[in-house]
Formats: C-alpha cells, sequence, structure tokens
C-alpha cells in the first residue's frame, strides 16, 4: 500500500524552545494511525504543520505524494485532505443538512453563487453522508440544539465531503461519553476501510488509541520515540517509562 | 400591559399621526422657518427669541393682510437633507407662504437650490457663507445677515492703519474660516501691497489644541495675528494665547468675537484691545436699538444676543416684504423682496437688488474687561453696504438669471 | 530646538486629557464588551459638574477647587453605576452590540439634559487654583497647569496598574478582559464586578472632564468629539490594554502637536498644511496601525468568543405564504401611496425607503458576515458623491449618474475593504471607521472637486422624474429591487457562505472557503447598495455635503439595524422606518426631542431586546427549537 501522508525531518520551534524535532512517518491507504503523547510533546504543533496552519522550520510533508509546506489549509483540503477538531467548529445558525450542503458547494467550487437556493443544491448527496454517519433524521434540526456526539459527527460527515484521501482528527472523542466515544470511532472505522482513506489523528483516550488505531505513534518532548502496533506500543519500555509509567498504566 | 399589546399600541399611533393634517389655524399667514437649534443652541435659542418677540410685535400692530402671522418652525437636527426634507413639508403640510432661517451654510445653501428649483422664496438668516448670494447665488434666495466677506472687510481700515508687516492668521477648518482668510489676505495685500503671512494654523471647528497653536504662532514671530475662530476654539485659543504670552506687544483682530454668544464666555480673561466685529447690546444708544431692547428685556429678562437680533430683524423683514408685496405670490414676493427697506434694530437695511444680500452691518471695535466682563470698547457701527465689492465685481460672480 | 521641546511637552499634556478618557473606555469593554457610545456624554458631564462644584466651591479656596474636581469626578462615576444597573444589566443576554443602542440613547439624553441644566452658552471655568501661571521653558511661556496634567497621565497609569495587580478585584478584572466565561465559572459574583468596572470607568472619564475645566469650556459638543478620540486611542493601544492605551494617546498627542508644530511646508513646491491634517490625523494614524498590527499596538488577538445559545441565529426559512403575501400587499400599498397618501407621506416615505435600503446594506455585512461597519456612511456618501459628481462635473446625463454612483461606492468599499477583512471584531469595525473618516475629510477639503464643507448643490432629478410622486415610485422600486437582491443573496451559497464565515472561520478554512475573498465581495456588495441609497438620496435632495458620509450618518445606520433587529432579514427595513419616523414626528412636535427619542429608544431596547423584529418573530411563532 502506498502512504498517503509522508512526513519527514519535520521540525519547528517557537521561540528557542523546540516544539516538533525531526519527525519523519507515513500514513498509509486505509490506514488509522494515533498519535499520541504527553500534554507538550507537540502533537498539536505536528498536527497543525500537517493541515497547513503552522508553516515547519524544516521538513516535508507530502500528501499522495505533492508536497504541502507553504500552502494554505484551504488549498490542502483541496488536495483531498478532511478535518475534524478537538472542538467541534460547525455552523451553529444552520441546520444539519446545510452544514453538509456547504462542504459540497465548496468542493464544486459554488460559493460565489448568487441567485440560486443554497439551500436545494446537492441535497441528496447531503442526506447520503448523513445517512453514512447515521444522523440523517436530524437533518432539519440546527445545529445550534444538536448534543455533542452529534457535532461530531456532522463534522465527520463534512470531512467526507470532498472524498478526501487523508482524514486528520484532532482528538476525535474528546468531551463524548464513553460508549458514544466507541460507537464514534467504530464508525470511522467502517467508513475509512471502505474507502480507503487514511487517517491521522490525536487521542488521549487510550481505550480509543488501542482500541482502533491500526499503528500508534508515540511523541515526547517533540521527538518521535516509538512506532508500531498497539501491542508493540504497550511493550515498548521506553513508552512505558516516558508516557505509560506516568499514568501508572495503561 | 404586555409587549404585543405594547407593539400594537405604537404601531396604531404610528399610523393615527401619519396621516393626520395639521391643526390649521384659520386666518394665519404662515412663515416656515428652519434651523439646527439643538445644534448651535448657544447662537439659536436666543434667536429663537428675538424672532418670537418679533412675531408679538407685529401681531399686536395688526399682523399682515389682516391676518395674524405664524412661523412655523422646524429643527434640522443640524442634518442637510432633514432641512430639506422639512422644506418640503412646510411647504406641502403646512402651506407656508415661504421659508426662511438656517445657521450652517451647507443648509443654507442646499435649501437655496431647493428654493431655486422649487420656485419658493427663502430668505436666510444666518449662514455666513458668500456664495449664497454670489457664487452660487440664485432668484429665489435673500440672505439678512452680513456675510464672512462683508464682516472681514470692516476689519480692514483698522488693520491697514497699524502697518503691521508680518501677519499670522487662525481659524476653524472650513469654508466659512478659508474665505474669511483669503479676504482679509486679498483685501489687506490690496491696501499694504508689502504685507506677509508668516504662519497658517486651521484648527478642525471646536477641536482646537490650543496650547500648541498658540505656540507655533508665537514661534513665527508676526506682528499681528487675524483670526476667525469663535465658540469654544476662541476661549480656548485666548486663554492659552494669554497664559503663552502670544498676545503681548502683538495686534489681534478676531472675526465675531463681540458678539455676546462668543464674548460673555470669556469673562474676565477677555483679551483686552483685540479688534473684532461684534454687538456691544448695552452701549448702543440709538432709538430704534433702546425700543428693542426694552421690549426684549421685559419679555425674557435677559439681554439680547446677536441671535436675537437677527431673528427679530428676520421678522421685520417677513413683515415688510408681505406688506409690499401685498399677496402670498411667491414671483410678487421675490419682487418685493429686491430693494426692500426694513428697519431693524440696527437700523434700516436694504435688500440689495443686484446680489439679494442684505446691508445689515456690523459693530466695529476694540474689547477690554469691565467688571469682570468681556464689553466692546470705542465701537462703531459699519453699515453693511459700505463693505461690498463694487457693482461689477458682484457681477461676475453671480452668475446670470 | 526649542520649539520643538515646547511642542514634545504640548502633546504630552494633551495625551493626559486623552488617555484618562480612553482607559475607562477600555476598561468597560475589556470586562463587559459594551462598546460605550456615551463615554463622551461622561466625559461632557464631567466638565459641566466640574464647572458647577468648582463655583460652588471656590470661596473655600485651593481645597473648595481641587476638592470640587474630584467631587465632580465621583458623581460621574457613581452615574456610571446607576447606568450599568438600571439599563445595561439588563441586556447583557442580548445579542452583541445591542447595548451599544442603549448608550447611543444616553448620548442623546444627556446632551438635552445637559443643555437643560447648564444651558446653551458655553462655560469657561476659572483657572487652576496655585496653578494658574506660567514657567519660563527654553524661553518660552508654559502654562504651569499643563505641567500638571503631565503628570497626572503617569500618575493615573500607575496608580491603575497598582489596583489591577495588587487587588483580587484588579485580577478579576484582568481575568476578566481575556476570558469573561472564566470569571463567570469562578463564581465571582459577576453583577458587582461589571458594575464596579463601570462606575470607574466612568469616574476616570469624569475625571478626564474634570481637568479640561481650566483649559477649555464645557459646552454641549464635547460628547462626540471626545468618544470618538477615546475609540481611535482604545483602539490604536489595543482593547482592553491600559498601558496601550497610554501609548497610544502618547503617539496621538504627540503627532497633533507636531503637525500643529511644522504648520505649512512646501514639498515639491505644493504647500500641504500639516495644521489642517490635524483634521483626520488621528485616524490616519489608526488605520495604519491596524493595517500593520490588527489588535493595536499592545493589544492581543481577542479570545475567540463562543456566542451563547441564546445568541445563536437560527437557521434560515423560507419566507412563509404569509410573509410573501404581507410583502405583496405591503408594496401594493407603498406603490399606491401617492394616491391616497399627503404629499408629505411621499417625502417622508423616500427618506424612509433609502435609509431602508441603506440600513439593509449595512446589515448585509453586520448579520450574515458578522463584520460590524462604523463607517458604512462611507459608501452611503460616496453613492451621494458619485452621483452629483458624475452628473455635475462629468456632465452624465441624471439616469446616467443614478446607475454609475453604485459603482464608484462598490469601488470604494472594494479598496477600504481589501484591508478591512483582514481585521475581525471590533478592530475591523474601527478600520471601517478610519477609513470612513478619511473619506470624509477629503470630501471636505477638496474645495474645488467635491465643494468642500458645503457640499454641491444643483443635484436634481431629471425632468421627467422631477415631480416627488415619479420620484418616488422610482426610489420605491429601486429600493425594492435592492432589499430583495440582498434578501435573495442571502439565501444563495454565497450568502451562507457569509454565515459560515461569521459562525466558525476554523472550519471554513477546513473546508476550503476562501473567506477573506468572500467577506472582500460581500463588503464590496454591501458598499454598491448603499452607494445606490446614497444617489437616490442625493437626487431627493438636490444637495450633497459632507455630512452624508459623516459618522453620525454610520451610526444612525447602526440603530436602524439594532432597533429593527440584527438577527432577522426585514429587521433593518422595519428599524430604519421607525427611526426616522419616530426622528420626523418627535423633532417636530417637541423641543427637547433629543432626550424623548433616546427615551423611547431605551424603551425600545428594555422592552424588545431582540429588535423590533427580532420581537415579532419571536412572538409570534418563528422561534423553533428551544430545548
Amino acid at each position: 500500500m502506498s502512504a498517503v501522508l509522508a512526513i519527514s525531518g519535520l521540525s519547528k520551534s517557537f521561540g528557542g524552545v523546540q516544539a516538533v524535532q525531526s519527525v519523519s512517518f507515513e500514513v498509509r491507504e486505509g490506514e488509522l494511525l494515533a498519535m499520541i503523547g504527553p500534554n507538550g510533546a507537540g502533537k498539536t504543533t505536528c498536527f497543525n504543520m500537517v493541515n497547513g496552519q503552522l508553516t515547519p522550520d524544516s521538513g516535508t510533508v507530502r500528501i499522495g505524494g505533492a508536497e504541502t509546506v507553504g500552502r494554505k489549509p484551504r488549498e490542502i483540503w483541496r488536495m483531498g485532505v478532511g478535518r475534524t477538531f478537538q472542538i467541534t467548529a460547525t455552523f451553529a445558525s444552520m441546520t444539519v443538512r446545510e452544514n453538509i450542503q456547504m462542504a459540497l458547494l465548496s468542493h464544486h467550487g459554488q460559493l460565489s453563487r448568487l441567485w440560486p437556493r443554497a439551500s436545494s443544491l446537492h441535497r441528496a448527496a447531503a442526506e447520503e453522508l448523513l445517512a453514512r454517519v447515521g444522523i440523517l433524521e436530524q437533518a432539519d434540526r440546527a445545529c445550534s440544539v444538536l448534543a455533542y456526539g452529534d457535532l461530531k459527527r456532522v463534522e465527520l460527515a463534512m470531512a467526507l465531503a470532498n472524498d478526501p484521501r487523508l482524514l486528520l482528527m484532532d482528538e476525535p472523542t474528546a468531551g463524548m461519553a464513553p460508549k458514544e466515544r466507541i460507537a464514534l470511532m467504530a464508525l470511522a472505522g467502517e467508513i475509512v476501510r471502505e474507502r480507503g482513506i487514511a487517517v491521522l489523528y490525536t487521542e488521549h483516550d487510550m481505550d480509543v488509541v488501542f482500541g482502533h488505531a491500526d499503528r500508534v505513534i508515540v511523541l515526547n518532548r517533540g521527538e518521535l520515540i516509538a512506532s508500531g502496533t498497539g501491542d508493540q506500543i504497550r511493550a515498548n519500555p521506553e513508552v512505558r517509562q516516558v508516557y505509560l509509567g506516568s499514568r501508572g498504566e495503561a | 400591559m404586555n409587549q404585543g399589546k405594547a407593539f400594537l399600541a405604537v404601531a396604531a399611533y404610528a399610523l393615527a399621526t401619519c396621516f393626520a393634517a395639521p391643526a390649521a389655524a384659520q386666518g394665519t399667514v404662515k412663515v416656515g422657518e428652519i434651523n439646527s437649534y439643538k445644534r448651535f443652541p448657544a447662537f439659536l435659542e436666543p434667536y429663537k427669541k428675538g424672532w418670537e418677540l418679533g412675531v408679538d410685535e407685529v401681531n399686536a400692530s395688526g399682523g399682515v393682510l389682516g391676518k395674524k402671522l405664524e412661523i412655523v418652525s422646524r429643527d434640522d437636527g443640524g442634518s442637510q437633507g432633514d432641512a430639506v426634507r422639512l422644506a418640503e413639508e412646510l411647504m406641502s403640510r403646512e402651506k407656508v407662504a415661504f421659508i426662511s432661517g438656517t445657521f450652517l451654510s451647507n443648509i443654507g445653501l442646499a435649501v437655496s437650490d431647493f428654493a431655486k428649483q422649487k420656485k419658493v422664496l427663502f430668505i436666510a438668516a444666518e449662514p455666513l457663507t458668500d456664495k449664497i448670494v454670489w457664487d452660487n447665488g440664485n432668484r429665489y434666495t435673500f440672505r439678512l445677515r452680513p456675510s464672512v466677506y462683508m464682516q472681514t472687510a470692516m476689519l480692514i481700515d483698522a488693520a491697514v492703519k497699524l502697518n503691521k508687516k508680518r501677519w499670522a492668521v487662525v481659524y476653524p477648518n472650513y469654508e466659512y474660516g478659508q474665505s474669511a482668510v483669503a479676504a482679509f489676505k486679498k483685501l489687506l495685500k490690496e491696501k499694504q501691497p508689502n504685507v506677509e503671512f508668516v504662519s497658517e494654523q486651521a484648527p478642525a471647528l471646536g477641536k482646537i489644541d490650543a496650547g500648541a497653536v498658540s505656540q507655533a504662532l508665537a514661534d513665527a514671530k508676526p506682528d499681528a495675528i487675524f483670526s476667525a475662530l469663535f465658540g469654544a476654539d476662541l476661549a480656548k485659543f485666548a486663554r492659552e494665547g494669554n497664559l503663552r504670552g502670544l498676545f503681548k506687544d502683538r495686534a489681534v483682530f478676531n472675526l465675531l468675537a463681540g458678539e455676546p454668544e462668543y464674548l460673555d464666555p470669556l469673562k474676565g480673561e477677555t483679551p483686552v484691545g483685540w479688534y473684532v466685529t461684534g454687538y456691544p447690546w448695552a452701549d448702543i444708544n440709538t432709538p430704534e436699538h433702546k425700543k428693542f431692547i426694552d421690549a426684549y428685556q421685559k419679555k425674557y429678562n435677559d439681554y439680547p444676543r446677536l441671535g436675537s437680533v437677527v431673528g427679530f430683524s428676520l421678522v421685520q423683514t417677513i413683515a415688510a416684504v408681505i406688506k409690499k408685496a401685498g399677496s402670498l405670490d411667491t414671483e410678487k414676493l421675490v419682487a418685493a423682496m429686491s430693494g426692500l427697506q426694513v428697519e431693524t434694530p440696527f437700523g434700516p437695511i436694504t435688500y440689495r437688488a443686484i446680489d439679494h444680500q442684505s446691508t445689515m452691518g456690523a459693530y466695529v471695535g476694540q474689547i477690554g474687561v469691565k467688571d469682570g466682563k468681556g464689553v466692546m470698547t470705542s465701537f462703531s457701527y459699519a453699515p453693511g453696504d459700505k463693505y461690498l465689492p463694487s457693482d461689477a465685481e458682484v457681477r461676475k460672480m453671480r452668475p446670470a438669471q | 530646538m526649542a520649539s520643538i521641546l515646547v511642542q514634545f511637552l504640548n502633546g504630552l499634556a494633551a495625551a493626559s486629557t486623552l488617555f484618562l478618557i480612553a482607559t475607562g473606555l477600555s476598561l468597560i469593554f475589556g470586562v463587559t464588551r459594551i462598546v460605550n457610545f456615551a463615554h463622551g456624554s461622561l466625559y461632557m458631564l464631567g466638565i459641566y459638574v466640574a464647572y458647577s462644584a468648582v463655583n460652588a466651591f471656590q470661596p473655600a479656596g485651593p481645597l473648595g477647587f481641587w476638592g470640587g474636581m474630584l467631587v465632580a469626578a465621583l458623581a460621574v462615576g457613581a452615574l456610571g453605576a446607576l447606568i450599568e444597573i438600571l439599563i445595561l444589566r439588563r441586556i447583557y443576554q442580548a445579542p452583541e452590540l445591542f447595548q451599544l443602542l442603549a448608550t447611543f440613547a444616553l448620548v442623546l439624553i444627556i446632551k438635552d439634559f445637559a443643555l437643560w441644566v447648564w444651558g446653551a452658552e458655553d462655560l469657561l471655568g476659572p483657572r487652576a487654583v496655585g496653578l494658574d501661571g506660567a514657567v519660563s521653558i527654553a524661553g518660552r511661556r508654559f502654562p504651569e497647569y499643563d505641567l500638571f496634567l503631565i503628570a497626572v497621565g503617569p500618575l493615573v497609569l500607575g496608580l491603575l496598574w497598582l489596583l489591577l495587580h495588587r487587588t483580587r478585584w484588579g485580577t478579576l478584572v484582568r481575568a476578566a478582559t481575556q476570558d469573561r466565561e472564566m470569571v463567570g465559572a469562578l463564581g465571582v459574583n459577576q453583577k458587582l464586578l461589571f458594575t464596579s468596572v463601570f462606575a470607574l470607568g466612568a469616574f476616570l472619564a469624569g475625571l478626564g472632564g474634570a481637568l479640561e475645566v481650566p483649559r477649555e469650556p464645557a459646552q454641549l459638543f464635547l460628547d462626540l468629539s471626545a468618544i470618538s478620540d477615546a475609540f481611535v486611542i482604545v483602539v490604536v493601544g489595543g482593547m482592553g490594554s491600559i498601558p496601550g492605551a497610554f501609548l497610544a494617546a502618547l503617539i496621538i498627542g504627540e503627532v497633533k502637536a507636531f503637525c500643529i508644530g511644522i504648520g505649512n511646508v512646501e514639498i515639491l513646491g505644493v504647500v500641504v498644511s500639516f495644521s489642517k491634517l490635524t483634521l483626520v490625523i488621528e485616524f490616519v494614524v489608526m488605520a495604519v496601525v491596524l493595517v500593520v498590527r490588527p489588535w493595536g499596538l499592545l493589544g492581543r488577538p481577542q479570545a475567540i468568543q463562543r456566542a451563547a445559545p441564546s445568541h445563536i441565529e437560527p437557521p434560515l426559512r423560507p419566507a412563509s405564504r404569509g410573509l410573501v403575501a404581507g410583502a405583496v400587499v405591503l408594496g401594493v400599498a407603498l406603490l399606491a401611496l401617492p394616491a391616497y397618501g399627503t404629499a408629505y407621506n411621499v417625502v417622508l416615505m423616500i427618506d424612509i425607503l433609502v435609509f431602508a435600503l441603506f440600513a439593509a446594506s449595512l446589515h448585509f455585512l453586520m448579520g450574515p458576515a458578522g463584520m460590524v461597519s462604523f463607517g458604512h456612511a462611507a459608501y452611503f456618501g460616496l453613492g451621494a458623491y458619485g452621483a452629483g459628481l458624475l452628473l455635475l462635473r462629468a456632465g452624465f446625463p441624471m439616469e446616467a449618474a443614478l446607475v454609475a454612483a453604485p459603482f464608484v461606492a462598490a469601488l470604494g468599499a472594494a479598496l477600504f475593504g481589501w484591508f478591512c477583512v483582514r481585521l475581525s471584531g471590533v478592530y475591523l469595525a474601527m478600520l471601517t471607521l478610519a477609513f470612513a473618516q478619511i473619506g470624509w475629510s477629503i470630501v471636505f477639503q477638496w474645495d474645488s472637486f467635491t465643494g468642500g464643507s458645503n457640499g454641491m448643490v444643483g443635484i436634481w432629478p431629471a425632468a421627467w422624474l422631477s415631480a416627488k410622486p415619479t420620484y418616488y415610485v422610482l426610489t420605491l422600486l429601486l429600493c425594492a429591487a435592492g432589499l430583495l437582491a440582498m434578501r435573495r443573496i442571502v439565501y444563495a451559497p454565497f450568502g451562507y457562505a457569509l454565515r459560515a464565515g461569521r459562525d466558525s472561520p476554523l472550519r471554513c478554512d477546513a473546508i476550503g472557503i476562501d473567506l477573506q475573498r468572500i467577506q472582500w465581495a460581500a463588503f464590496t456588495l454591501a458598499g454598491a447598495f448603499a452607494g445606490l441609497a446614497g444617489a437616490i438620496y442625493a437626487f431627493s435632495k438636490g444637495s450633497v455635503s459632507p455630512e452624508v458620509m459623516a459618522i453620525s450618518r454610520s451610526v444612525d445606520g447602526l440603530v436602524m439595524v439594532l432597533l429593527g433587529g440584527v438577527q432577522t432579514l426585514s429587521g433593518p427595513a422595519v428599524g430604519a422606518a421607525a427611526f426616522t419616523w419616530l426622528q420626523d414626528t418627535i423633532a417636530r412636535n417637541t423641543e427637547y426631542w433629543q432626550s424623548l427619542l433616546g427615551l423611547t429608544i431605551l424603551v425600545i431596547v428594555l422592552a424588545f431586546p431582540r429588535g423590533i423584529v427580532g420581537f415579532l418573530a419571536w412572538r409570534f411563532g418563528r422561534a423553533e427549537e428551544i430545548e
């Protein structure tokens, strides 16, 4: 399988503090890669260099073989990267369906149109996506009144709207009840495997990490200290010491 | 009352007032008046008292055309658009015979152009801009108060007499100040070609940074200063300039500074010896002024300001023109305005046929302090007709009709 | 050299006063997020009260004079507390900026109150007791009192610093400035905190006013001139930053003093009057600062304010049949107005329609796009001047000038908007204000082209349109077309993209929406519609003057939008109608019309905190899904 996302030698420092130091890894088609590490390990910095919000000091980020460093987030989106956020970011004053329609309209380059009614465009496609994430019955409700777990699903559906090859999920289950977490990650896993999408996600919940990731990478103080399957990571003594050790047990 | 009912009540009231016709008093002659009362209350409250007194007197002596005179007054809030709308309202709703008033030059010009468009007489009471009778003059507009040019010209003789070489000027940065300074420079240079203007300060109206301005003027080491400041700007300038020794051994000329509206706030700090135009109400002893001031003080228990004289004279004009025209027909009124003679507290004035400017003058003199108050000393009346350009010049400026 | 030193000192003295007004405004905004329009009015009251107090206590000697000043500042502080408790506290839950409407009403009320109590005449207070002379500095006489003022600024800055960093109250204020939600979470008595901050801010404004007594007369213009200065300084320094306000006051005080000091200079054969530049210099400084530093000199990017659930707009619904039918009936009724209304109804309705279009164009930015403009009159004015200039200077026929004028406004909006959309929140609003003021000052100064402060006359419609009823029908058709077009755009993908940008810029980025480009286009479009309103207005009045693009016109627009309800599409039109009609009716029938208008607005604010249409929509059941 080819690498959808290939990162090599990525470094970033903020005012003398080395946040990320020559990190290299790959994410392959249909693979869920979890990035973990204690607070301040550099996960978010790494993430934001991939999605274009930060520019690395050195190193390369390739998506489908194309270099993305220096591109804006919305250009990276055009290359087939969908995102969900730790704290959901949806359009609160729109209905659930309209949220998805926005992503579709953007995908089809129709946002400058001044005449047609937005709510009548790409309706079927939007509903298909909503059905896929299991919230079609909520289509007409305002996002502002949705339960948090459902908002996460809206985000997932929006992220899928442009047929991405890579999904970046920042703490996808933060703030959710344990049962919902598992359901959401199971759903995400199902979708990415059937579509062959690569996923990079960060996560605090070790159940979500080890229960759903195909592979796990561990950052500590900006450096990549381990990479492997869940079992390999659990067994890694260095990881146990710097990370899991500090938490007591996994 | 719940919110819904409150809303309906307001809406019903709105509808009711929209279509209600004004209560028309029978047997009156209505004349419209528009001014920026709430924007410039310091000048316009006395002005209003002046015209109210005038209306009382006109009606006490039989009114006009055998009917009572009624002034229908409106506040434009200092907005030109509102002034034009109110002019329409006065004409269409109140059915006034003609329109008068206005203070700001831009509003005066806008209403003047409206009058030209709608072919209705407009007597501009206060606006000082020269343009209203010259560059933008029109058939239907006449102006009462002496203009910027006239008041500036009134100070020229004294300025020439002093024979100062280096002059500094300071004026509020808008058309009034600009044209006052332009007129002053032109007139002074004509009579005293060697004159030099060494510094020019144009603070925004109402926002003078008096310390810095005084300093900048002093640094230019002028022999004399010409100022067109008024109101709060003048008070600040006078105080700072005094403190900083700007006026020491320098002649200062200040338009309008002798008007009680602007002189009185200075109280004991009135700069002594400045040459000004103004209105020394307490010391004018002509019979026509005595009569006016007695009536004014009796009615209001207050002394008149210049605005009061303008307001009173406006009503005298209104009564006189209706009497002369013998009708409320616009064309007859316009014809009657040309060359109309009116008795005012400043004596008889004439509305010139050539440019529709009245010959009302102003008092010119120096200011000083008496009993802790600012007063005009050694003043004389400068009749307006003496301080207007030649007829040939006026014709050149005023568009052909 | 000597003159440079003295001008520097002049600048310092001016800066102290500016700092005192601005710092209170900054504190209030930082904690309560209220854009307090009445701050200048509190400053004005400070001068008036101090004038009276100083005169009353003068016989008691120096203690009477200085005590009088303090009493005045305290009195204004107490009034501030009262305003917060009686009015503002009731409307914190209203959508953002709605409080601005209440403070606007206070401006009107306080102005009339001052007129009623102190009369119309300027009141020049006594000189400062003990500091009434001048000292010699570099061979020039410099007022002792100005030296005192120079010391007051840093002194107040120091005291405020101690208060904010050495007391528990100060810690709370700083925390609230950074994150308002956090304070609520800490279980702090928020009411008390807000009241005390408002009182302190008012006290500082009052003190700033009182300290001006020995320098300038109390007069009724001070409120508006002070408020615009204060806003500029707060924004240049960075909202909520007190050292920033000090720095900004210093810069603006000095820049002004040196502009005056430089006077007229010949540059490449052209005489440039730096003295005249003082008309607009603070806005030029603000524009430059905001373009370079989008959060002011010492400000920090504002924490993203998560709108409270009650502030989130409900999703758009297509107009109900009832609404469409109502609109058709209204349209027909309006079209037939000349047949049954009075001539003046027609004249007034032209103004109402023009302002409805203007307010709707502002709402197009404020509502769907979430970009508040404090300078929207610039585009109204560009449309009006565009029409006038094309007609009088370029010799266009009236019809062509009317058609072309909105493009002039759009061009201006595109130019200014390019910079503005790089900012957000209050900073964006203030940059629009800066550009509007710069535009205004150009129009105000350029005598040979725009007619300067007098403006231009003779801008009348073509002969076939000159009858009022005909012009009214044209106005109705154009304004209705404009309103419907904007409504249609809001429902179209473009409008949705704007709302998306308002709801979540982060999400927009993540789904590939080029928000700045969309917002820029919206700015230009809104400018064009405002320009159309301006052009119609110019031809209905026959004249234009700089007043069409003055701050007060921008503020009127804001008031109309907020009055109608910012979260509704028909709100702006209703707000414009209500405001114009109220002003007309009240001003024609009462003497103290400003305060009556202010009181009416206050009543509406307190009774309908969603605006008039917002209230109707809520009352008559278009709100749903409140769970």
